[in-house]
């Protein structure tokens, strides 16, 4: 009972990481009907970008929640710049060319991203300053880390403001009409342009967040680790209904969930012959069910392809 | 619309092919044909991909694992690993079925639905393979994991081996440009395939899909079944491919099947110019040198800055993304387009 309490802990943790993530595909998808490759990048930089202002400003002498901070704004704001440039400079020339080429852009962007990284921060592992957040208390047997809290805090605080933001205030109806019926919505005075800028934004806003907690939380940063974590965002996303925002959230949870149990206890049922060294397999595995039987995932609605 | 074969090359075009490798092992040394050896599989590798990407259109981001499955399958049936020493021509057939299986496999649930969610589980495909190659070393071990699997029987016909140079007529034939032949041949049938198919019913179906798919769903074509195919015959050109490239290179380790190759193989169809053979051939041939001749450049930076700015495969994979992004930009039907894949890149 204790493992599994631990489990469920560990995955709701991962899952709202995945679930920030997998807002920034939805939202993208949702409006422009791309699958933003370089998306998972973006949590990279974030993470990378972060690092170095949290070890520069703690090398500064500044207090941790100062560096803390410092690194987050940091971190929006550069993930954030480069959101806009990625949809200004690659994505919205294309906007009525063929299918295929804003998707080779979004690859191609991906690999300028992952690339510049490694010149900018080395081909190495760069670990993150300790943050002395990971001291754990015990709960009843279940190890709780400091850390673990903000991460889950956070992120549902976020996660509840946006969906606030999206589904409540005048933007977001704008946005949401946008993402219906980008000429219908264009028709109602809404500057569709600016919307498709803004899902950009926030979703990079989000992934800057992501980056920092995903860095603090596995103590390390990698200018390739957006790709693995951007895959489970977008099976997250997809899982829940591509899309649907709510459905971003669900699905990011449920799939850290069922990565961490699925870690946790199909080595011990398979005799350490199926163990954790597999749990990059589990979400991708859900992906291709969730594509086979239920493609328009758990919130979203069936959405015939538009001529 | 009839379209008519090309002509038959004239013959010096011919000679000049035979004998390239000879030239260039007298102007830039044997290591220059190893190299000619390698870029010919990526030719391979290009002519398949470019039947999904060029003729179907559809985007597959983890071509290279096809690849993986073709290298994989000669290594386990031709290697002291399970004992097992197979001949090519039994090795072959086995690993293309394997390929193609995975093709249909991954395709399947996928090809009925929108083309994109295609690139996102073909890449995620390509990850996926290597975690298996890298974990399947219990309770059998069968991958032998990250070292891979060395001492890989060499290409062989019968009692010839590719490996060893032979005299023919009386005149040497190094071991290097036997298998410039044998690669040779094998680009010269995939070229001839997939020409053939290009200017077949197939063939236009494929294109009818890639302009508009619910026009030819309309027109009563089987759009997931065409679709299917396009990707099983993309998987085993790659499935080829990777048996010649375990036999040639003699070991095989799950680092030579990351997304970067994928993408550079996307970046030779790309750049030469999607659907149109000519320039796909030329694109792969060109970026196969590509690391060639960026390698000097480390020892320049050494010599110029005392030390490596910008390291060359880092700098190869970044002109990769940048190759990709301008192209789509202001070129999308590449440097060596098909007529009829520019004017469907400008109209539309």
């Amino acid at each position: 009972m204790v493992t599994f309490l631990q489990q469920v802990l560990n995955g709701l943790t991962l899952g709202c990481i995945y679930a920030l993530v997998a807002l920034g595909y939805t939202l993208v998808y949702g409006i422009l009907e791309l699958i933003n490759f370089a998306h998972g990048d973006l949590v990279m930089i974030g993470a990378l970008v972060s690092l170095s202002l949290v070890r520069i400003l703690l090398g500064w002498g500044a207090p941790l929640p100062v560096a803390l901070a410092g690194g987050l704004v940091g971190a929006m704001g550069a993930c954030v710049l480069l959101g806009i440039a990625l949809e200004r400079l690659a994505y919205r020339p294309l906007r009525h060319a063929p299918k295929l080429a804003p998707l080779i852009t979004a690859i191609g962007m991906s690999m300028v991203l992952e690339q510049s990284s490694a010149l900018l921060w080395g081909r190495g592992y760069r670990s993150f300053p300790d943050l002395g957040l990971t001291h754990s208390l015990t709960l009843g047997g279940v190890l709780i880390s400091p850390l673990q809290g903000v991460i889950v805090l956070g992120s549902l605080g976020l996660l509840g403001s946006l969906l606030w933001l999206i589904q409540r205030s005048a933007l977001g109806r704008a946005m949401r009409a946008t993402a219906q019926n980008p000429v219908a919505a264009q028709l109602q005075g809404i500057d569709t342009e600016r919307m498709i800028t803004l899902a950009f934004v926030i979703g990079a806003a989000l992934a800057a967040v992501a980056g920092l907690m995903v860095g603090a939380y596995y103590q390390v940063a990698h200018y390739t680790m957006g790709f693995m974590l951007g895959l489970k965002a977008f099976t997250a996303a997809v899982l829940g209904g591509i899309g649907n925002l709510s459905g971003a959230v669900l699905g990011g949870i449920l799939l850290g969930l069922l990565e961490a149990l699925g870690a946790g206890y199909l080595g011990d049922w398979t005799g350490n012959l199926f163990g954790s060294n597999y749990k990059d397999v589990f979400s991708f595995a859900t992906l291709i069910l969730v594509l086979l039987f239920h493609p328009s995932g758990l919130l979203g609605r069936h959405a015939p392809e538009k001529v | 619309m009839i379209v008519p074969l090309p002509r038959f090359k004239p013959l010096w075009i011919f000679l000049g092919i035979l004998l390239l490798p000879w030239v260039i092992e007298g102007l830039l040394g044997r290591g220059w044909v190893r190299i000619l050896d390698f870029a010919l599989l990526s030719v391979l590798l290009a002519v398949g991909l470019n039947i999904v990407v060029g003729y179907a259109g559809l985007l597959d981001l983890g071509f290279i694992a096809f690849f993986g499955v073709g290298a994989y399958a000669y290594a386990l049936l031709a290697s002291p690993q399970f004992g097992l020493h197979w001949p090519l021509w039994a090795i072959l057939p086995t690993g293309v079925l394997v390929a193609a299986s995975f093709g249909v496999a991954l395709g399947w649930p996928t090809l009925g639905l929108r083309g994109d969610y295609l690139a996102i589980v073909t890449m995620g495909f390509g990850e996926i393979i290597r975690v298996f190659l890298n974990n399947l070393t219990a309770p059998v071990n069968i991958t032998n994991g990250p070292q891979g699997i060395t001492m890989i029987d060499a290409l062989h016909l019968g009692t010839w081996s590719f490996a060893r140079p032979h005299r023919v007529l009386g005149l040497p034939l190094p071991a290097l440009v036997g298998t410039y032949y044998l690669f040779l041949l094998f680009v010269l049938l995939a070229l001839f395939l997939s020409r053939r198919l290009e200017y077949s019913r197939i063939g236009r179906a494929w294109m009818a899909i890639r302009e508009d798919e619910i026009a030819a769903a309309s027109m009563g074509l089987d759009t997931r079944r065409l679709k299917l195919l396009a990707y099983a015959l993309g998987a085993v050109f790659g499935g080829v491919a990777g048996g010649l490239f375990a036999g040639f290179q003699g070991f095989v380790s799950p680092e030579s099947f990351t997304l970067q190759e994928s993408v550079m193989i996307l970046c030779m169809v790309v750049l030469g110019g999607m659907g149109n053979l000519r320039g796909v051939v030329a694109g792969a041939l060109l970026l196969a040198f590509l690391p060639e001749v960026l390698r000097p450049l480390g020892g320049w930076q050494q010599h110029w800055f005392h030390r490596v700015l910008i390291d060359p495969s880092t700098l190869r994979l970044l002109l990769f993304g940048v190759t990709l992004v301008v192209l789509m930009r202001w070129r999308p039907e590449g440097l060596l387009p098909s007529r009829a894949r520019a004017r469907e890149w400008h109209t539309s």
